[in-house]
């Protein structure tokens, strides 16, 4: 269907697909040259939300940057706050307790499910399919509620401190966690008959977008989109931080390079996630949430910190220069979708609109982190 | 040509799969509730805009100290104090002595991210969140909050 054609010149118009559009997911811009209905040309139009977020991260104190990091990608949040404060707590040396890296896992892989379900059910909208969005907020919504019990807000969390957690879970969250499981076993099964089964699903996906091996390494991709295309990459794994070097997990590898390889690979994303959850409830041990000694002013030496997490969308690097004050000097995000988007541009030459719209979808772009 | 055939055979299939899964679903439960006739109870540790907390006679725990005013990163906070003399007895001896009294806390809700800075840093416990949630309003200034006039507004 995508294969390339004979494009006359000067026969073209230009389309543009956003700001304001369903199908970009938020305000993202797409210019598209456009010969009837097959793309000659894209380029992906940025700026419309930039809130400036490293420059707040270099103007406020270590303690203030924390809710700015959950405003980056709001389905995803607490794996970029994860990422925050391990850099902090590298920089500054702080220990962490034993119970609170676990609760912290366990937390950001629920809230990896929920990102993926929404994915999922958004991705499903894209092409045209209504039904499934519903039963993925469905059980979305289990999440958030468990996470607002623990957390206090369902989006855009500020939990982690430097050192542990703002509060310890409560007597619900084990059982509901614990119950959860099973229940969202039952949903992906539920999903696959419906969706992954799908005729016509798979006549949209299977063989459209390609992204070759060569193209997610030239832009620097990751995450489901990189794993899709048959690279084995994933910083759990490959380096691995926090405590997950004691779970038993695999990372999901697709060589299809297609739009389906990467459906496939975020839909066994999710079973990773649910056997990390569980691995930590049994694992859970009891302790303090916070260290004995903690610094009360974070003031991290002199020096330049990296720190890179596996988030919902891949991976994602901060990096923090410190002149010894209390605020960063340079304070640096590597967002994960900005690397991801931009295989868009060269990806969807002389495909076919609806197809491109396919491919866009299964990037997973979230455009408040593509626009920081 | 045997393919072409298996294929709509399949596909076919798998719609009626996913239609029986559809179907099926129509007889669960009923998960979502009618919102403005019900309300859901906030959890516990539901974060709502901050509140302030009062002592037993009915004052305010706060001691202008302006901590939380200092920890806030949006600089939504703004409180004002006086400092007022009163007696107190020790050792058979009356003695003035002075103490600040908060004469205003104002906080600027549209520009609050909810990241519990404030009531962490304060050292008194004296602000907490609060539970509402049904704030939407057409006028900016309906989300400046005068903390000190709503806790009057509790305990009159």
């Amino acid at each position: 269907m995508s294969a390339p054609i004979d494009i006359q010149p000067g026969e073209t118009f230009t389309l543009n697909v956003g700001p304001q559009h369903p199908a970009t997911h938020g305000v993202l811009r797409v210019k598209l040259e456009m010969d009837g209905e097959y793309i000659v040309h894209a380029e992906t139009v940025l700026g419309y939300i930039h809130r400036m977020h490293e420059l707040m991260g270099e103007n406020r104190t270590y303690p203030q940057v924390l809710p700015n990091l959950s405003r980056l990608d709001y389905l995803g949040a607490l794996g970029y706050t994860h990422g925050h404060v391990l850099a902090v707590e590298r920089a500054c040396g702080i220990e962490v307790p034993e119970r609170a890296e676990y609760i912290r896992a366990i937390t950001v892989e629920l809230n990896r499910v929920a990102s993926h379900l929404f994915w999922f059910g958004a991705f499903v909208m894209d092409l045209g399919g209504f039904t499934p969005l519903m039963y993925a907020i469905q059980d979305r919504e289990y999440i958030l509620d468990m996470l607002e019990r623990v957390t206090g807000s369902r989006l855009t969390y500020c939990y982690y401190r430097f050192g542990g957690l703002y509060n310890d879970i409560d007597d619900e969250f084990i059982p509901a966690a614990k119950a959860f499981i099973p229940r969202m076993r039952e949903s992906l099964k539920k999903y696959d008959a419906l969706v992954t089964g799908n005729i016509i699903l798979q006549k949209r996906l299977k063989d459209i977008g390609p992204l070759s091996k060569d193209i997610c390494k030239r832009y620097g991709a990751t995450g489901p989109v990189a794993r899709g295309s048959g690279i084995d990459y994933d910083v759990r794994k490959n380096e691995p931080y926090s405590v997950y070097p004691e779970f038993d997990f695999d990372i999901p590898v697709y060589h299809e390079c297609d739009s389906f390889a990467r459906y496939k690979v975020r839909m066994d994303e999710m079973e990773q996630s649910l056997r990390i959850i569980e691995q930590g409830l049994e694992k859970l041990p009891d302790g303090p949430i916070m260290p004995k000694k903690k610094p009360k002013l974070i003031k991290p030496p002199v020096g330049d910190y990296y720190q890179a997490v596996e988030t919902a969308r891949g991976n994602f690097g901060i990096r923090i220069v410190s002149d010894g004050g209390k605020n960063a000097y340079r304070f640096k995000l590597r967002s994960p979708t900005y690397s991801n988007m931009h295989l868009f541009d060269e990806a969807c030459e002389g495909m076919l609109i609806m197809d491109a719209l396919a491919l866009m979808g299964s990037l997973d772009l979230v455009i408040p982190e593509i626009d920081r | 040509m045997g393919a072409y055939f298996s294929e709509i055979f399949r596909g076919l299939q798998s719609l009626a799969i996913g239609m029986g899964i559809t179907f099926r679903e129509f007889f669960k439960p009923v998960v979502t509730v009618s919102y403005p006739m019900e309300t859901i109870k906030m959890s516990e540790r539901y974060r709502g805009h901050t509140e302030l907390v009062e002592n037993e006679d009915g004052t305010p725990k706060c001691v202008a100290c302006g901590m939380c005013q200092r920890a806030c990163p949006s600089k939504s906070i703004s409180l004002a104090s006086k400092s007022v003399e009163y007696e107190v007895e020790v050792k058979g001896e009356i003695k003035t002595k002075k103490k600040k009294v908060l004469t205003k806390y104002n906080l600027n809700f549209t520009t609050c991210s909810l990241c519990g800075q404030c009531v962490e840093s304060c050292n008194f416990g004296a602000i907490d969140f609060s539970k509402d949630y049904n704030l939407a309003s057409s006028r900016k200034e309906d989300f400046h909050f005068d903390l000190l006039e709503r806790l009057k507004e509790r305990n009159s």
